[in-house]
């Protein structure tokens, strides 16, 4: 490691200092520390695994390293230097370049193009495309990764396996704007892929070894230790430690990650207990559609089901399809006995289902509009005679459920914009609670982008509505707030439930017997 | 997703993959549907399958095909234009008071075409930096240069109609080569230009590319607005040619050069297969989507439909091809605005 700032330019580098470093690097957002004091080394020819829950600071560090956040405080050093990334081109002059989670190709263009893009070189002479020359260079990057894609053929022509070897043969063009090693990250890159795309991709991983650094993601913990040379571990937006990959196991790589359980369990509530019900108020029978395949799910009045998986597990197009915003092809849906028409949201909404989307910001709330307005959003019925909106009744029944759920805010008529995360979050709810009745809700990450206190009162608060005998289902932020929050456990893997997990709030689970089963 | 089974029957990669660079189907709709056109009028109507009809049919195309050339990039962005009527008649009454005219002793011949397409360029070089710089969306800021364009045409016609005496000008719209007037060989030319900055030149890979992925290039590193001024620069120069064409025809400057093309090149663009959430099209598929509604509007008066009824047919087509166009993008709680 060497902090040697004055050496001339030109001069070599001395072969110790790692490829990358980064040093106490920290980026504020508004209410959440993404970053606090990461630190990470990645060596010279070295694959580095990173592994980190949700929320852990992962794609925050990772745009950092390519310049599209810029940090708080802390520094980068490559190569024995420290650099200053303001850009993806910056950070590709130093020979940093990333494959980015959702694939980032023009479709239509050709594979060529897309490898050159925006580092054309001689492929444009004066604005004009020498498309021979373009090949030619396209056709190198794919040489260096053995690839056997047409160069000339439309990215959207070929198989996502196929895109993403387009896309490391990009990255890999960085190369020609610097003489040193590149170093890649790879983000996710095996969520969409199937087992024998997964192999060819590690493959090519082990040879991008040769002459590169790696730093590769990934949710599974088992493919991450198994093309892995080492493994670092973000919890909370700080480094909790590391491990050579030979001589860990991925329990002991998920204990890092989730740090001690156990600690925080003041969510850890029991479901109310209820007169045995003749029948689930939620049965889910053979439901399929895009993502997903012959899901059963069965809720009862005043039960918290937490569905749990991995990033391509489908769980988020199955809480979707059963508000009817996400097509299905087959399987029935029966709410207290009545069967539910998929077809679209108005169904869902007038059988008293109600849906928390995970993003708040764009499908939860109306931004510019008003607490009360956005309250009353869904329940035109709770403030309007007829077609005919009546102000003071809103206003009662506005007034009284900002008092209910202690919301903070102003008055009613603030734009719910201005209100802090949590806030918004309680309004949101209450959009399904004003007309009294809700039966079931379906909360997609809840608590996402809240802070800890505001979460405490979103969980109270939807204890409380357990206890009044609402069903839900919960897609949590985090393992621990699925088992905390959570009276039975459903892990869904590749589009099916493949098991299910009492919770009791005296036997809950621990995160390691359901991460067996989400792998 | 495959089925485990499934994914075990595939060998990736074992085979070099074929890449499909044929035509495809929504590629050769506009083509097959003018062959059709083509072909239901010419058995329904004696006097439309005749050759100086055919003849008729591509001059009367000239003017909207030079405007769609312009807007064709434009739209491949996925931006739009509305400018055309505006930058036309600017252009229109600009070339008729340098050429030879009643109104002034000017007499700068091809200078004062090449002058009226300047004036052109600049104004659409306007609406684009207004798109880059104030991030006004193009709906607007086109439909502002329109206004714009329209109120210098204004200024300059004075309320006296500057008439054409121009020999070399007037001589474009009735002058013939191979049966075709100097204006049909002119838009035949901007089609060709089209296609090669559309095929060969960086400026038109990129207006494609940014109507498929704007996002990817900016983390491609490419800066991409000068590239969107330089296409909206160019699609004002074609309007600016259009508006020296309609002089030509009328043999007269007019601030109403321009009227009711913008719609028309729309419309023509999209109903040849050009996507106006952008990405898809060119040159070609505007060019057959000219032809088409050229031919309808031709044949429909061969067979005897009256004027009155085209504009409306016309908005109905468009409609209906728009519609076509985007089915296989739909999807449940779509949001159209």
């Amino acid at each position: 490691m060497t902090t040697n700032l004055t050496r001339p330019p030109g001069q070599r580098v001395p072969a110790t200092a790692p490829a990358l470093e980064v040093r106490g690097l920290v980026k504020h957002y508004p209410g959440v520390k993404a970053l606090d004091g990461v630190d990470l080394v990645v060596r010279r020819n070295e694959v580095l695994g990173l592994a980190g829950e949700n929320g852990a600071g992962k794609s925050t560090l990772l745009k950092a390293l390519v310049g599209l956040v810029r940090p708080d405080a802390g520094e980068i050093w490559v190569r024995g230097e420290k650099v200053r990334l303001g850009s993806i081109a910056d950070a590709a002059d130093h020979g940093i370049g990333m494959v980015f989670q959702e694939q980032s190709l023009v479709p239509n263009l050709t594979a060529a193009e897309n490898i050159v893009l925006g580092s054309e070189g001689p492929g444009v002479r004066h604005g004009i495309y020498r498309w021979n020359t373009m090949r030619r260079l396209a056709q190198e990057q794919l040489d260096k990764i053995g690839s056997h894609i047409d160069p000339l053929a439309r990215t959207d022509s070929l198989s996502f396996a196929d895109r993403q070897m387009v896309e490391i043969a990009k990255v890999l063009r960085i190369e020609e704007r610097t003489s040193h090693p590149p170093v890649i990250i790879l983000d996710e890159p095996t969520s969409v892929l199937e087992s024998k795309e997964i192999e060819t991709l590690f493959t090519q991983v082990r040879r991008l070894r040769e002459f590169a650094s790696v730093v590769f993601v990934s949710h599974r913990l088992d493919e991450v230790l198994d093309v892995c040379d080492r493994v670092a571990v973000l919890r909370g937006g700080r480094s909790v430690g590391e491990v050579p990959a030979a001589d860990a196991a991925p329990a002991e790589l998920h204990r890092m990650m989730i740090g001690s359980t156990g600690s925080d369990d003041h969510y850890h509530g029991a479901a109310a207990e209820r007169p045995d019900e003749p029948r689930p108020r939620l049965v889910v029978r053979g439901l399929s559609g895009r993502t997903f395949r012959d899901v059963d799910l069965d809720v009862h009045a005043g039960e918290i089901v937490g569905i749990v998986g991995v990033h391509g597990s489908g769980r988020e197009d199955v809480c979707r399809a059963l508000f009817g915003a996400e097509p299905t092809t087959a399987g029935e849906v029966v709410l207290d006995g009545a069967r539910l028409d998929l077809s679209g949201t108005r169904a869902a909404c007038a059988a008293g289902i109600g849906y928390v989307p995970a993003e708040r910001k764009t499908e939860g709330m109306v931004g510019p509009m008003s607490v009360a307005d956005n309250m009353t959003l869904t329940k035109q019925g709770s403030r309007c005679t007829g077609p005919v909106v009546r102000p003071r009744k809103q206003a009662k029944l506005v007034d009284r459920w900002i008092e209910r759920l202690s919301i903070r805010t102003p008055d009613r008529g603030t734009a719910i914009q201005r209100l802090s995360g949590g806030n918004q979050q309680k309004v949101v709810l209450a959009r399904w609670l004003v007309a009294g009745d809700v039966r079931l809700l379906l909360l997609d990450h809840p608590t996402r982008g809240l802070d800890v206190g505001a979460r405490s009162e979103v969980y109270r608060l939807l204890r409380e509505l357990a206890g009044q005998g609402v069903a839900m289902v919960l897609l949590a932020d985090s393992l621990e707030e699925a088992i905390g929050m959570s009276d039975r456990i459903v892990v869904m893997s590749d589009g099916r439930a493949t098991t299910e997990v009492a919770a009791p709030a005296d036997g809950k689970p621990t995160p390691l017997d359901l991460v067996k089963e989400m792998v | 997703m495959t089925s485990p089974a499934d994914a075990d029957l595939e060998v990736v990669h074992a085979r070099r993959p074929r890449p499909r660079r044929g035509v495809s189907l929504r590629d050769a709709g506009p083509p097959v549907a003018l062959v059709v056109v083509f072909g239901i009028f010419a058995a329904l109507s004696p006097g439309f399958r005749t050759l100086s009809n055919v003849q008729n049919v591509l001059d009367a195309a000239a003017v909207l095909t030079v405007v769609t050339c312009g807007i064709t990039f434009v739209l491949m962005m996925g931006s739009i234009d509305l400018s055309a009527p505006g930058i036309m008649g600017a252009s229109a009454i600009a070339v008729a008071l340098l050429v030879a005219n009643n109104r002034n002793d000017n007499d700068y011949g091809l200078l004062g075409v090449v002058l009226a397409v300047l004036l052109g360029a600049g104004l659409g070089c306007l609406s684009g930096l207004a798109l880059v710089t104030l991030k006004v969306p193009s709906f607007m800021t086109t439909l502002g240069i329109s206004a714009v364009g329209l109120g210098v045409a204004t200024l300059m016609f004075a309320g006296v109609q500057p008439n054409v005496s121009d020999r070399m000008l007037a001589g474009l719209a009735v002058e013939r080569f191979l049966g075709l007037a100097h204006l049909t060989w002119i838009a035949f030319a901007c089609v060709l230009v089209g296609w090669l900055v559309q095929r060969y030149s960086r400026l038109g890979r990129y207006a494609f590319a940014i109507g498929g992925a704007e996002e990817v290039l900016a983390l491609s590193g490419v800066r991409v607005a000068p590239y969107k001024v330089a296409v909206f620069t160019m699609a004002g120069a074609f309007y600016g040619l259009a508006g020296v064409m309609v002089t030509s025809q009328l043999g007269a400057g007019l601030v109403q050069a321009g009227r009711g093309y913008d719609f028309s090149a729309i419309a023509a663009a999209v109903v040849g297969g050009t996507l106006l959430i952008g990405g898809r099209g060119g040159i070609l598929h505007s060019a057959v989507g000219v032809l088409l509604v050229t031919v309808l509007t031709n044949g429909l008066v061969q067979v005897g439909v009256s004027p009155y009824w085209q504009g409306g047919v016309q908005g109905l087509i468009v409609v209906a091809a728009v519609a076509a166009a985007v089915i296989p993008q739909r999807r449940r709680n779509q949001v159209t605005k």
